[in-house]
């Protein structure tokens, strides 16, 4: 796909969403809209870490979770509308992800992950112990009338199918830089790559720094959106489990990977919830997600391609 | 205010003891042999539930965990042949697959507890729970001797496996260099199985521990990662003696945090103490400097 057909179709998808609350008004969609958009969000934005360096963030939680209390806290302390919040997400997510890497990176990479998986318990202890953004207790938040939107939730959902197609563009940038080959050679051997020349320290440093800071901007408009945040519910488990499990089952070595992963993890999720009990839906996810792991590493994309594959040589 | 820092640091270096215990298996599955089993704090769990189903039928919870470590010696070779077949026979094992292989099966046992047995807290019932031991100033609740003892007991056995028989040698060495073993004609993966079997039957012991301890819902196994993991790697990866410091060391710190700080900040202390210990000296107390 050329970069022009991609600017296009982003464009598209953005004016589609812009028009859409208006000629749609069954609320349900844009709730559900809104949990598919995060989730597209987050596995593409992990997998600029997770998936082209290699380095698997357990913590992917920890920074929504991050994402949604810089909001509070930012409309707490000075009522800043749902950009500045977001922005004030992306700094938080993006400095956490440099100080987590800064401080483990530079050993092996299986600190940096086993750092990660405790992440999310000590975000939610701060929280807990912090009362002017809600702590134990939880904090509302009631968002003020949009201007162009029928509802806040239509808002919402505009606002984070735009950091979507932001999300989605910095991936496929990356993909087609120098950084993409870089990260792929450190990848496959670190040593070797560190010896012919790649700054790996740098490049991993700043795949983290990108990777916190778009997953923190995950949560950012979950405030506006539920209205009301308790910890418990903001640094939940389906979070770090889903961000794993959607681009390994898409497939991680290419930006739509995640985004295929995460339209059909999340739609079917949707769908099983209301049939379902949660913890079910966790078990099935979960058995995929090992299920791949162990037969197909390269996720639908690699199966896809090695049935082309097949197909050309028969 | 002297009674409550002694108070304080004796209970501290008694829970040492039971997060030594729930950490050996870590040490030896991934200090040593380079596994990284993030289900392991969940297989803990696991034993502490096999404690309790013991305890229902009228067992005593740690001659309980006991009978249930061979059972889970042998789960614990089976699961590793089912990482090896999938993963390290295919040659360098990729760290992102082998990763979430874990990860997702720590979720699967974690959900699977929470449909077999609910979200309930679940105790057990000794003749010493609930009694005390009174020593000068210093009270110790034998809920917190009974799991420590456990702990250095197991601490200590495999201290003197690893060190003083032909099979914890070859753990070690195996550790060292799996090649070298090959040529001296002994199995590395054998070996390996062995190893991780050995790991497992600590969580047995561990499990009954935790229960003793307090009573266990399926989700304390979320906690246990962070603290497992940096007292393996504060202690110098795959030192038994570091695993045993470092867990004085973390239960000490958690122990004085919620006597002087407040409760609702000790599941900082872990982190924080991974964190320094990556940035200090990432090679921990005992470790030797790669």
């Amino acid at each position: 796909m050329s970069s022009w057909r991609f600017g296009f179709g982003a464009l598209a998808v953005v004016a589609a969403g812009a028009a859409l609350p208006h000629l749609v008004s069954n609320s349900y969609v844009f709730y559900a809209g809104f949990i598919t958009l995060q989730y597209v969000i987050v596995a593409t934005a992990w997998n600029i870490l997770g998936g082209y360096a290699g380095y698997v963030n357990f913590g992917a939680g920890a920074f929504v979770g991050l994402g949604i209390y810089s909001a509070v806290f930012l409309f707490k302390a000075i009522a800043a509308p749902l950009w500045l919040q977001v922005l004030g997400a992306a700094a938080a997510g993006g400095l956490l992800g440099l100080g987590m890497g800064y401080l483990t990176l530079r050993i092996q990479g299986v600190f940096f992950s086993i750092a990660t998986l405790a992440l999310t318990i000590v975000l939610n202890t701060i929280v807990v112990n912090w009362s002017f953004i809600g702590g134990a207790r939880g904090a509302t938040v009631l968002a003020p009338a949009p201007v162009w939107f029928p509802s806040i939730v239509s808002y919402v959902f505009f606002a984070t199918l735009v950091l979507a197609v932001i999300t989605v563009a910095v991936a496929r940038w990356i993909e087609r830089s120098w950084v993409w080959r870089g990260l792929a050679a450190l990848r496959a051997n670190e040593q070797a790559a560190e010896c012919c020349g790649t700054p790996t320290l740098k490049l991993k440093l700043f795949a983290a720094t990108v990777s916190g800071a778009l997953i923190a901007t995950a949560g950012a408009p979950y405030p506006y959106y539920a209205s009301y945040v308790e910890p418990g519910s903001a640094f939940g488990l389906t979070i770090a489990l889903n961000a794993l499990a959607m681009p390994l089952i898409g497939g991680t070595r290419s930006w739509i990977g995640p985004v295929i992963g995460a339209l059909l993890l999340s739609s079917i999720e949707q769908a099983a919830t209301v049939t379902i009990p949660t913890e079910v839906n966790l078990l099935i996810v979960g058995l995929v997600l090992i299920g791949f792991v162990v037969a197909a590493p390269d996720g639908l994309l690699g199966l896809f391609a090695r049935r082309q594959n097949q197909g050309a040589r028969a | 205010m002297l009674e409550l820092a002694s108070n304080a640091v004796v209970t501290g270096l008694l829970l040492g003891g039971i997060y030594a215990v729930a950490s050996l298996g870590l040490t030896i599955a991934f200090g040593l042999l380079q596994v990284p089993n993030v289900a392991h704090p969940t297989f803990v769990v696991l034993g502490a539930y096999c404690a309790y189903f013991g305890n229902l039928v009228g067992l005593d919870p740690v001659l309980a965990g006991a009978l249930f470590a061979p059972a889970f010696y042998a789960a614990g070779m089976l699961f590793y042949e089912a990482y090896f077949i999938c993963f390290e026979r295919r040659g360098r094992g990729d760290t992102l697959q082998s990763f979430t292989f874990f990860f997702g099966v720590a979720l699967v046992l974690e959900v699977v507890l929470i449909l077999a047995v609910g979200v309930d807290l679940r105790s057990v019932g000794a003749g010493y729970i609930g009694k005390s031991l009174t020593l000068g100033a210093v009270t110790m609740p034998y809920r917190l001797i009974i799991p420590f003892v456990i702990g250095s007991t197991v601490g200590a056995g495999m201290w003197a496996f690893l060190t003083r028989t032909h099979t914890g040698l070859a753990i070690r060495a195996v550790a060292h260099d799996d090649r070298a073993l090959r040529i001296v004609a002994l199995d590395p993966a054998r070996i390996k199985r062995h190893a991780f079997g050995i790991a497992m039957m600590t969580a047995a012991f561990a499990g009954a521990a935790l229960i003793v301890l307090n009573p266990v819902d399926p989700f304390i196994g979320g906690e246990y990662i962070g603290r497992t993991f940096a007292i393996v790697v504060l202690a110098g990866m795959g030192s038994v003696p570091g695993t045993l410091v470092a867990g004085a060391i973390i239960g000490l710190m958690e122990s004085l945090v919620v006597t002087f700080v407040g409760a609702s900040w000790a599941p900082g202390v872990s982190f924080t103490v991974l964190l320094a210990t990556l940035a200090v000296r990432p090679s921990g107390i005992f470790g030797i400097a790669r």
